[in-house]
């Protein structure tokens, strides 16, 4: 179990999270919706232990995360930042490989590329990293955290933090990075991820948190969380939604008056 | 497909393998012909086999011959192989600090002068060489003998101190703030310099200007003895640092998700740089070029990753150092030519010979 209570953060007196609760359960995806400055990425620092909350407490197994030690930490959860430069002319397998501690040379050189196929990269090792394009740079670095949390040494499955893990992706790779983050909670895991995309926000959550303001404005299953009254708070968009066979899906009601009174 | 990916992979990791076997292998190679042609070549040049001789004789006891043979004794012995041993650890010290410079600040362009240990140091020793003259009667004959690299050291190392210092807030360490309190001190450190400079007698500061611009020449056992233990300190360190410094290359937040305690990571990278490159500027001056080149020609070549960058640029730094210092002593013999001039003046032109081919190859 991975969870904030009543957690407060402010910023040269703004107020970027207030009195924020949440928990991460095993076998559960967590959503996070929001629009830009509701304080979703704030929430994924504090959560990370990146950021310091100014009250409130962020709880890992039990105990709280200021407890743990970077290395410590890293053993039990890992993230997908919305963008990595690398600053030096490495490889895609020394990227993945920095996920892998304590394994043997030949280990590393497989597990690299059945970390890369997970994320269909086949063959991508040598490449060099720079060589690559923003979406695949994106998928490497999912490769990456998957190996930190497959050889983190403990024997609980970990948590994934993914923030806006789909915004440089196409189509079927944002299905694909989805679907790694589904069956890392089949296996008992827990993910929680930051999405633009309504859609695929109530597609993959088993929970949806929709965040406004630093504050969360609802939560809880994903047909109960979209409603178009919610959306219309939060967003300031009209818009209707429909219940179809495999989950909710959204449509914006018009584009020119986007900006409603809220 | 992925039947067929599996199996080219482990040729290629043991490609990468082999690569880290030769290319350290082939470096440390060209550390000992460097170090053995450092005790052949000079003004008086003796053959290999006669310092060969030297050197077991040395380690086993019996003394042969006097006269000539007693003079090259005394050459190899005494003078080149203390200054090879001081030039190998300046070499080593000055190369592997850039690399790790680099790492911390995530920029090959970083230099380990950018922590402020040169201008610091240059500060320390113009007042001890224009000031320190009436001191020189009160210090003990072994502390007059290296007063001069004492007050270097000290100076580096507190400016880098200070420079630290004023880029933490809250416990954590802001690169940015470092460079800008660098650019800053390294500034009133030089006017500093220039003050004292413009005190100085014309005598002393020639002293000063010749010490600025590097040499081995006055290497004693002595001095090497005082530079050891902290260039130790930082080859020692470095292969602790290696696995950070990868992970930093992602960016301090990513490193930390992955485990890196990347405050701790920085400082100590930070007082270990500056207490080799200290060790090293106030044992030969400053020696330009070397801890920018040398991480640039191992990355080319042995690639990105510090667990061989780091070992590659402690073993290059030494044999480059040590063969620039055989140029100083041969080019205009019996006179030596400042040691930082000839890094630089090989140093600069191939590093942008460097850049001129890397754009050319990227278009």
């Amino acid at each position: 179990m991975y969870e904030m209570r009543n957690v407060t953060v402010e910023r040269s007196g703004r107020k970027l999270l207030s009195d924020v609760g949440l928990a991460l359960q095993p076998g559960r995806v967590t959503v996070v919706v929001g629009p830009n400055g509701a304080g979703k990425s704030t929430l994924l620092k504090v959560l990370a232990g990146e950021m310091r909350a100014d009250a409130g407490e962020v709880m890992l197994d039990g105990r709280p995360l200021s407890g743990f030690s970077p290395r410590a930490l890293a053993q039990r959860r890992a993230v997908l930042a919305q963008h990595t430069e690398v600053a030096f002319a490495f490889s895609v397998a020394e990227v993945v490989s920095l996920g892998l501690s304590g394994a043997s040379a030949a280990q590393t050189t497989r597990r690299v590329e059945e970390l890369l196929t997970a994320v269909d990269l086949p063959g991508f090792a040598a490449r060099r990293y720079e060589s690559l394009s923003g979406g695949e740079r994106q998928r490497v670095h999912l490769a990456r955290i998957l190996a930190q949390l497959r050889t983190g040494g403990s024997e609980a499955p970990g948590f994934m933090l993914l923030d806006e893990p789909t915004a440089s992706l196409d189509l079927a790779h944002q299905l694909l990075v989805l679907q790694v983050a589904r069956a890392h909670v089949a296996t008992g895991g827990a993910v929680l991820a930051v999405l633009h995309d309504l859609n695929l926000a109530a597609m993959s959550a088993d929970h949806l948190v929709m965040m406004k303001e630093g504050r969360v404005l609802a939560s809880g299953p994903p047909a109960e969380v979209m409603t178009s009254a919610l959306l219309l708070d939060a967003f300031g968009v009209p818009a209707r939604v429909n219940a179809v066979p495999a989950g909710p899906f959204v449509l914006p009601q018009s584009v020119g008056d986007g900006v409603a009174a809220g | 497909m992925s039947l067929a990916t599996s199996h080219a992979a482990p040729g290629r990791m043991g490609w990468v393998r082999s690569r880290a076997v030769v290319g350290l292998g082939t470096l440390a190679l060209l550390v000992v012909l460097a170090f053995f042609a450092a005790l052949c070549l000079g003004p008086v040049s003796i053959p290999p086999a006669r310092v060969w001789q030297v050197l077991v004789e040395a380690l086993t006891g019996p003394v042969s011959g006097a006269g000539a043979g007693l003079r090259e004794r005394v050459i190899v012995l005494d003078v080149r192989l203390p200054r090879a041993v001081l030039g190998a650890l300046v070499g080593a010290g000055t190369a592997l600090a850039g690399a790790i410079m680099q790492g911390v600040f995530r920029n090959p362009l970083a230099d380990p002068g950018l922590v402020g240990v040169s201008p610091g140091a240059a500060l320390a020793a113009v007042a001890f060489i224009v000031l320190g003259g009436s001191l020189h009667w009160a210090l003990p004959p072994v502390l007059a003998a290296v007063g001069l690299s004492l007050a270097a050291f000290v100076g580096g190392l507190l400016t880098t101190l200070l420079i630290a210092r004023l880029a933490m807030r809250d416990g954590y360490t802001s690169m940015a703030t470092l460079l800008f309190a660098g650019l800053a001190l390294g500034a009133m450190a030089s006017a500093g310099t220039g003050v004292l400079v413009f005190m100085a007698s014309e005598q002393q500061s020639r002293e000063f200007l010749f010490w600025t611009l590097g040499s081995l020449g006055g290497a004693t056992w002595l001095k090497t003895a005082l530079a050891a233990p902290f260039v130790f300190a930082l080859l020692v360190a470095s292969p602790f640092l290696a696995r950070g410094l990868d992970a930093l290359a992602l960016g301090e937040a990513q490193a930390f998700h992955m485990g890196i305690a990347v405050e701790r990571l920085k400082r100590i990278a930070i007082i270990v740089v500056a207490c080799g490159v200290g060790a090293a500027v106030a044992a030969c001056g400053v020696i330009g070029f070397l801890g920018l080149v040398v991480p640039h020609l191992v990355r080319l070549t042995l690639g990105a990753g510090h667990r061989l960058l780091l070992p590659g640029s402690a073993l290059l730094g030494t044999a480059v150092l040590l063969l620039a210092d055989v140029a100083a002593r041969l080019v205009a013999a019996p006179a030596e030519l400042p040691l930082g001039v000839v890094t630089a003046l090989i140093g600069a032109p191939f590093f942008l010979w460097l850049l001129g081919g890397r754009r050319g190859i990227l278009g």
